[in-house]
């Protein structure tokens, strides 16, 4: 018992992020996960240089099948299926690292503020949380971006709107433990000033599990934003967004090649981070990892 | 056998005093009225709020009602225009409007579709049994498939099974929904042709009797099994597609569940002291393990909802899925509203039940 509470607070005063990383990156999952997604970045980036063609040229045949001029296909415009899968990253990508950036920053913060001041800061900020998770998230979004109008700009808006409690939630509720735990309480008892306490000893323990949800949650906000676009909400033609041509190949689902690649693309970008993500959570979540080091006893 | 007798017993302590037990027990009443109230109010609360979420956005839309409602000619006459936004309460101060709006709602008035001429509640009423059935089929899928391999794969840990699993079910939130049906539809119906196409029954047969709204359950009660046949084929691969995704989340987290529970002192005991490996598994482990497991349901059951607006419109399926993104990509905004509105309330009861249920079998959370 007595050993379990010390490991406890070691193991929240050193902040797994250091020294528990470099045995996540050893995973499988997460060497697999790390080159797919850093492959992607790569071809967000490059896109122009890759590409065979342009993403936006009508040419014809129109619906060809996949061959040795357009490896994807052609869609129902005769465009290079491959391009704009390519080029789709730059447009579905980018937009979701902001997309989450804004979204650990906002719920980061509002859930810091809860966490910190209490009463009715904390009353309210948590009253709307609750709101948003009182709906399904699609649903919501959907309903959001509806009413904003359809564009990918609003589709991001709506994203960020059912995105953000989650990370106040989780923040909140670790400023909210944190700041009671025995190391937080010694380490001021020796004399560190509010900030240094801050910095040294509750930051590490909040950035840990806000990482981990953020990287799990790149993921679903692109899946939320691809089906947005899908249901039409987001993107508007001819940009090469992915769940915009997946949306289109429905109408010519014969020629499967059309929502296949786009499909394909969101689903490897999800799956790569969720591989991080994953990898990353259960070596960072000290209630897997003390489960795990008991029974190996 | 209850299920709540493990962790209760450990807190009220074997060995009190039947007088003591008899006072513990009459305190322990209170609690759960207090915690009932609280949860209920609020869920009323959100349910309010959800009503004032989606009365803010009608009034977001840039662009004014009346002209959306109006034809081109009536728009012309400012008169008419007048009368119509008076009619509907435009020309009041914005509270008054919600007033009236929540009062709508509280009558079951949601608005004219835009789309289909007809009242939203009319349209919902029509089409909400087709997405019961559809979610309903969905979330038995995923609790039985999600936790046999969640269970399989604790027990399992770190083995060939578990590593599959793990990889299988992490595909299975990732993978896109709206994709996924697409796919399973051209597959499986286009080209090895082994399901039936869209819709819930095949085209010649007639709906059986309306009891429940329920296709396979309505036809089973009217004895009517090749229309039970039908409507069980066409109900498999959606709702599997639509399965996927929870699947994935009840594998990974019954999972973790399982081996927290593993780890436990008193599973350690039970197995030194020799119980079979079966009876340790049923009657020690997921005893407790799944009581968590049912609040992740709950919360599952909201992306089910979410993933049939994705789904529906795939397989044809007339649920009220289908319906919010043919009034999402109309920009029907009535309709939408309503369909948000009526899955957030349907979401906020699922939730709730689940909390009563879980403060039911887990005395432990009726205290904080």
């Amino acid at each position: 018992m007595i050993r379990r509470l010390t490991e406890g607070g070691r193991g929240g005063r050193r902040g797994g992020l250091t020294r528990r990383l470099p045995e996540a990156w050893r995973q499988p999952l997460a060497i697999v996960g790390g080159v797919v997604a850093f492959a992607w970045i790569v071809i967000a980036l490059a896109a122009p240089l890759v590409a065979p063609h342009d993403p936006l040229a009508q040419e014809l045949p129109r619906l060809a099948p996949p061959g040795p001029g357009h490896w994807f296909g052609t869609d129902q415009l005769g465009r290079d299926i491959l391009s704009r899968v390519l080029y789709g990253a730059r447009v579905s990508i980018p937009l979701t690292l902001l997309l989450v950036a804004l979204s650990v920053l906002i719920g980061g913060l509002l859930g810091a503020c809860a966490g910190y001041f209490g009463r009715w800061v904390d009353e309210t900020i948590m009253r709307l949380a609750d709101l948003v998770f009182a709906f399904p998230t699609i649903i919501l979004a959907m309903v959001v971006a509806a009413a904003l109008g359809a564009s990918l700009g609003n589709a991001v808006l709506a994203v960020l709107v059912v995105a953000w409690p989650a990370y106040a939630r989780v923040t909140r509720g670790l400023v909210l433990g944190i700041r009671e735990r025995e190391f937080v309480m010694s380490g001021r008892l020796l004399g560190f000033s509010a900030w240094r306490s801050l910095r040294v000893d509750v930051l590490p323990n909040v950035t840990g599990p806000v990482l981990v949800l953020a990287t799990l949650d790149i993921g679903t906000a692109l899946l939320l934003l691809s089906g947005l676009s899908f249901l039409g909400l987001g993107a508007k033609p001819p940009s090469p967004e992915w769940g915009a041509m997946v949306a289109s190949g429905v109408d010519v689902f014969d020629s499967w090649w059309v929502a296949t690649f786009p499909g394909l693309a969101i689903l490897t970008v999800v799956l790569a981070f969720n591989f991080l993500g994953d990898t990353l959570r259960d070596a960072l979540d000290p209630r897997t990892a003390r489960a795990i080091k008991e029974r190996a006893i | 056998m209850s299920p709540t007798s493990a962790p209760s017993k450990d807190q009220d302590g074997g060995a009190a005093l039947p007088s003591q037990n008899r006072r513990g027990r009459a305190a322990g009443r209170r609690p759960f009225v207090r915690f009932l109230v609280r949860r209920i109010v609020t869920a009323l609360l959100l349910a309010l709020g959800i009503t004032l979420v989606t009365f803010i956005l009608t009034n977001l839309v840039p662009g004014d009602p009346a002209a959306a409602n109006l034809g081109q000619r009536a728009i012309g006459d400012p008169a008419i225009v007048a009368q119509w936004r008076a009619d509907h309460g435009l020309d009041k101060p914005l509270p008054q409007q919600y007033l009236i709006h929540l009062s709508g709602v509280l009558h079951g008035d949601f608005g004219q579709s835009q789309q289909s001429h007809r009242p939203v509640a009319d349209d919902l009423a029509e089409f909400v049994p087709a997405t019961l059935e559809l979610a309903g089929a969905a979330i038995l899928i995923s609790l039985v498939l999600g936790v046999a391999f969640g269970v399989v794969a604790a027990l399992r840990r770190d083995r060939l099974s578990d590593h599959i699993l793990r990889v299988t079910s992490l595909f299975g939130i990732s993978v896109p929904t709206f994709w996924l049906a697409l796919v399973a539809f051209y597959v499986f119906f286009y080209r090895l042709q082994i399901t039936p196409g869209s819709g819930r029954i095949d085209p010649g047969m007639t709906a059986p009797p309306h009891v429940t709204g329920l296709y396979t359950i309505d036809a089973a009660l009217s004895g009517q099994w090749d229309v039970f046949a039908s409507a069980a084929a066409h109900l498999i691969t959606p709702a599997l597609v639509l399965a996927l995704y929870t699947i994935g989340l009840l594998t990974r987290f019954t999972r973790s569940a399982v081996l927290e529970v593993l780890g436990q002192d008193y599973v350690r005991a039970a197995r030194a002291k020799g119980l079979p490996a079966r009876v340790i598994l049923f009657r020690y482990v997921l005893r407790s393990a799944l009581v968590p497991v049912i609040t992740v349901a709950g919360l599952a059951f909201g992306s089910l909802l979410s993933g049939t607006v994705l789904v529906e419109a795939i397989f044809a399926w007339p649920g009220i899925g289908q319906y919010a993104y043919k009034s999402a990509t109309s920009l029907d905004l009535p309709a939408v509203m309503g369909v948000g509105l009526v899955v957030g309330v349907v979401y906020l009861v699922i939730n709730l039940i689940v909390d009563v249920l879980y403060g039911v079998i887990d005395p432990r959370v009726r205290i904080s």
